[in-house]
C-alpha cells in the first residue's frame, strides 16, 4: 500500500513537472524570435565594442608610441646633454702646474685619464693642447716652459693610447692669462695646459 | 787724425739718413770752428778715466749676510760733471732765431742730462750772458763759469734763412779755457732735434772717447688694440714708429749690428715663429720650423743669428744664417735652453738654461765649446744682457717674489751680483746703450702698467723714457748707427 502511495506521489510530481515543462517549452518557442532579434543587436554591439576596443587599443598604442618617442627624445636629449657636459668638462677643466714646473701632478694625471676617456669616446675629435704660464718670470723662458707643459700633457695622453695625429701643441707663455690678477690664486689658475678643438 | 776720421763718419751718417732722418748732403755742413776741434783737455778726460777705472777695478767687499751690494759710490753717475748751457744768441737778431734757439737749448739740455754723467748748472746762478757778450772763444770770460762751478760751458748761436736754420755750437773746458769742440749745423727747421743730437754725440766723444747714445735707436713691443706689435724709436723714445701689423702676438725684437734688420717672434701664423725683416726694404724671412722658434739675436757684425728652436723635441740654441738655415747647434743639454746673447766680440754666447733644475745664466765659448755657469745666487735668473765692453752682464733675478735687475762682473771670476732696481715693483728686460753708460728696461712701477725706463749702468737716475698708449715691454738698444733708420 504504502508503496502504491509513494508511486502515485511520484507520478503526480512527474505529471506536474511535465506540465511545467510543457509550459516552459511553449514559452521558449515564443522567446525564440526575440532571441534572434537580440542576437543581431548583440552582434552589432559586439562589433561596435570591438571597434571601440580596437580604437582604444590603437589610441593606447599611439600614446604608448608617443610616450616611447618622448622617452626616446628625452633620453637622447639627456644623452646629448650628458655628452655636452662631458665636452665642456673636457674643454674647461685645465691641467694645473706648480711654479716653474712642467711636471704632471697626480691630480693632473687623473684628469688626463678622464680626458683620454673622452677622446676615446669621440674618435673623430682632434685637439690642440695650449701651454700657459703665470706672468712672473721672463717672456722667453715662459714660452719654453709653456711648451714643456703642453708636451708633458701630449706625451701622457699618447701613453694612454691617444693617437699622436689627433694631438697638437702650442705654447703661449705668459701671453694669455685666464685671470689678469696678481694674486697667488690668479697665478695658479694661469699656470695651465688648456684644450682647444681643432 | 782720429777726430778727423770720426768727422767723416758723422758726415756719412747724415748722408745715409736720407728722407727719414737727415739733411740732404748739400744742406749738411758740419765744419769745425776756429780749427781747435782737435784739442784735448787733460783734466776732464783724466777725471773721467779715473772714474771709469774706479768702476772697472773697484773690488767690492761683502759680508755673507748681505747678498747684494748697493750702488757703487765712486761712479761717474753720482759725481756728474756740471755743464752750463747758455741762452742761444740770435745771430741776426730775429725773434724766430730766439724762439728756435730756446727750443734747441731745451733739446740740448735734455740730451746732455740723458747721458747720465752730466748735470746742468742752474741758469739762475749764471754771472754772464754770452748771448749778448759773445759766444766765441775770446769773448767768454771763463772765470764767470769756473766761479759758479761749471766745468764745461756750451754756447749756441742761431741764424735763420728761408727754410734753413744754422746752429753754431761750442763746447768749452772752463778750467783750461779751451774750446773742445765747435760745430756749425745747417738744415731745415724740422731737423733741429737731429742737429742738436749730432752735437751731443760730439760732446760725448770729446769727453769720453765714445759717440754715446745719440746715434742709436730702440726697438720694443707695445700693445695696439689688444695685440702686441713691434715698434722702433729714437734713443730717447721720441718718434715711435710701428713696424709690424700682424694683429697677433709679436715679441722679442732684436737689432742687427748695422741697424738695418730686425728679428722678432710673431704668432701671425698661429704659433711662435721668427721673422727676419729688413726695415727699409720689403724683404725678409720667416723661420717656422715645427715647434717653437723664439728668442732671436744677431751676431755682432754678422748677418747671422742665434735662436732657440724646438723642432728636435728639445729646446736648443742654434746658430743660423739670415735665411734661417742651421749653421750649428750650440747647446745640447736636457731641458730649457733659451735667450741666447752674443758677447760683443761674437765669440761667446750667454743663454738661459734650467739644466741645473732652476733657470740660470750660462756662457758657452763658441771656440772651445766650454760652458760655464754665471749666476749662482737665487733660484731664477734670466734675460742676460752683455755690456758693450763685454766685462759685465745685466740680468733679471727673482728674489722673494720680487723681480729685479742685477749686474755681475764677468772678468774677475764669479763675482757678487749688484742689484740695480729695488722696491719699485717688477723690473725686467735690461738692454745696454751702445756706450755702456745706460740700461733701458721694463718696469710696471707706475699704475701697474709695463712701460720703458732708463737708468745709468750703476742703477742711478731711473726715469721713465716716454709716455705712449698701451703697454711697452722688451726694449732692445741698437748699436751706434751709421745708417739712421
Amino acid at each position: 500500500m504504502n508503496k502504491k502511495l509513494w508511486i502515485n506521489v511520484v507520478m503526480a510530481v512527474f505529471v506536474a513537472g511535465l506540465f511545467l515543462t510543457a509550459s516552459c517549452a511553449k514559452k521558449t518557442v515564443v522567446s525564440d524570435a526575440s532571441t534572434i532579434e537580440d542576437q543581431a543587436g548583440a552582434e552589432a554591439a559586439a562589433q561596435a565594442a570591438a571597434e571601440a576596443e580596437a580604437q582604444r587599443k590603437a589610441e593606447a598604442e599611439r600614446i604608448r608610441q608617443q610616450e616611447l618617442e618622448a622617452q626616446k627624445t628625452s633620453e637622447q636629449a639627456l644623452e646629448q646633454a650628458r655628452q655636452q657636459a662631458a665636452k665642456i668638462r673636457f674643454l674647461h677643466k685645465n691641467i694645473h702646474f706648480a711654479f716653474d714646473s712642467s711636471e704632471l701632478s697626480s691630480e693632473a694625471k687623473d684628469l688626463l685619464k678622464q680626458k683620454a676617456q673622452w677622446l676615446k669616446q669621440n674618435p673623430n675629435v682632434s685637439v690642440t693642447i695650449q701651454g700657459h704660464c703665470d706672468e712672473r718670470g721672463t717672456i722667453e723662458y715662459n714660452l719654453a716652459l709653456g711648451e714643456r707643459r703642453a708636451n708633458a700633457v701630449e706625451n701622457y695622453l699618447q701613453d694612454l693610447g691617444i693617437g699622436a695625429f689627433r694631438l697638437d701643441t702650442v705654447s703661449y707663455g705668459e701671453e694669455r692669462p685666464l685671470d689678469p690678477g696678481q694674486t697667488e690664486a690668479a697665478y695658479a689658475k694661469n699656470r695651465r695646459a688648456q684644450f682647444v678643438l681643432k | 787724425m782720429v777726430l778727423l776720421y770720426e768727422h767723416t763718419r758723422l758726415l756719412q751718417s747724415t748722408h745715409h739718413s736720407g728722407v727719414h732722418a737727415g739733411f740732404s748732403p748739400d744742406s749738411c755742413m758740419v765744419t769745425p770752428v776756429n780749427g781747435q776741434h782737435g784739442t784735448r783737455v787733460v783734466p776732464v778726460l783724466c777725471r773721467y778715466l779715473i772714474l771709469l777705472l774706479a768702476v772697472v777695478f773697484w773690488q767690492p767687499t761683502y759680508s755673507w749676510a748681505q747678498s747684494y751690494d748697493t750702488i757703487n759710490v765712486s761712479n761717474p753717475f753720482l759725481h756728474k760733471t756740471p755743464v752750463a748751457v747758455t741762452e742761444f744768441k740770435a745771430l741776426t737778431g730775429k725773434q724766430a732765431e730766439k724762439d728756435i734757439g730756446e727750443n734747441a737749448r731745451q733739446i740740448l739740455n735734455e740730451g746732455l742730462v740723458f747721458t747720465g754723467y752730466l748735470k746742468l748748472v742752474n741758469p739762475d746762478a749764471f754771472l754772464a750772458n754770452p748771448a749778448q757778450t759773445g759766444i766765441q772763444l775770446g769773448q767768454v770770460n771763463f772765470r764767470d763759469w769756473t766761479g759758479i762751478g761749471a766745468e764745461l760751458l756750451i754756447t749756441g748761436g742761431v741764424e735763420t734763412e728761408p727754410g734753413q736754420v744754422k746752429l753754431k755750437l761750442r763746447l768749452f773746458d772752463t778750467f783750461n779755457t779751451k774750446l773742445l769742440k765747435g760745430k756749425i749745423y745747417t738744415g731745415p727747421p724740422d731737423q733741429i732735434r737731429r742737429m742738436i743730437h749730432l752735437f751731443c754725440a760730439e760732446v760725448s766723444y770729446a769727453l769720453t772717447g765714445k759717440w754715446g747714445v745719440f746715434n742709436s735707436k730702440l726697438c720694443f713691443v707695445s700693445v695696439v688694440n689688444g695685440n702686441k706689435e713691434i715698434f722702433i724709436s729714437d734713443f730717447d723714445g721720441h718718434n715711435p714708429r710701428q713696424v709690424t701689423h700682424h694683429k697677433s702676438i709679436s715679441l722679442s725684437p732684436a737689432w742687427s749690428s748695422d741697424g738695418q734688420w730686425l728679428a722678432y717672434v710673431s704668432y701671425a701664423r698661429g704659433k711662435p715663429d721668427i721673422y727676419i725683416k729688413h726695415l727699409a726694404e720689403n724683404r725678409g724671412t720667416v723661420i717656422n720650423r715645427e715647434g717653437m722658434n723664439i728668442s732671436p739675436v744677431w751676431m755682432p757684425g754678422q748677418q747671422k743669428l742665434a735662436a732657440a728652436l724646438s723642432f728636435s723635441g728639445n729646446q736648443q740654441i742654434y746658430l743660423l744664417t739670415r735665411n734661417g738655415e742651421i749653421i750649428k747647434k750650440v747647446t745640447n743639454s736636457w731641458g730649457i735652453n733659451v735667450s741666447p746673447r752674443f758677447s760683443p766680440d761674437g765669440k761667446k754666447i750667454a743663454f738661459v738654461s734650467n739644466r741645473s733644475g732652476t733657470p740660470q745664466i750660462y756662457i758657452k765659448d763658441l771656440g772651445t765649446g766650454e760652458t760655464g755657469r754665471v749666476t749662482f745666487q737665487g733660484r731664477y735668473n734670466t734675460s742676460p744682457a752683455w755690456s758693450p765692453d763685454g766685462k759685465k752682464m745685466a740680468y733679471v733675478g727673482i728674489e722673494k717674489n720680487k723681480i729685479d735687475i742685477y749686474v755681475i762682473n764677468l772678468d774677475s771670476g764669479p763675482g757678487m751680483p749688484v742689484q740695480l732696481t729695488r722696491d719699485q715693483k717688477d723690473n725686467e728686460d735690461p738692454s745696454w746703450s751702445p756706450d755702456g753708460n745706460l740700461i733701458v728696461f721694463t718696469s710696471n712701477r707706475e699704475a701697474n702698467t709695463p712701460a720703458l725706463y732708463v737708468m745709468t749702468a750703476a742703477g742711478t737716475d731711473q726715469r721713465r723714457l716716454m709716455h705712449m698708449k698701451g703697454r711697452q715691454t722688451q726694449p732692445g738698444w741698437s748699436g751706434p748707427m751709421v745708417h739712421a733708420d
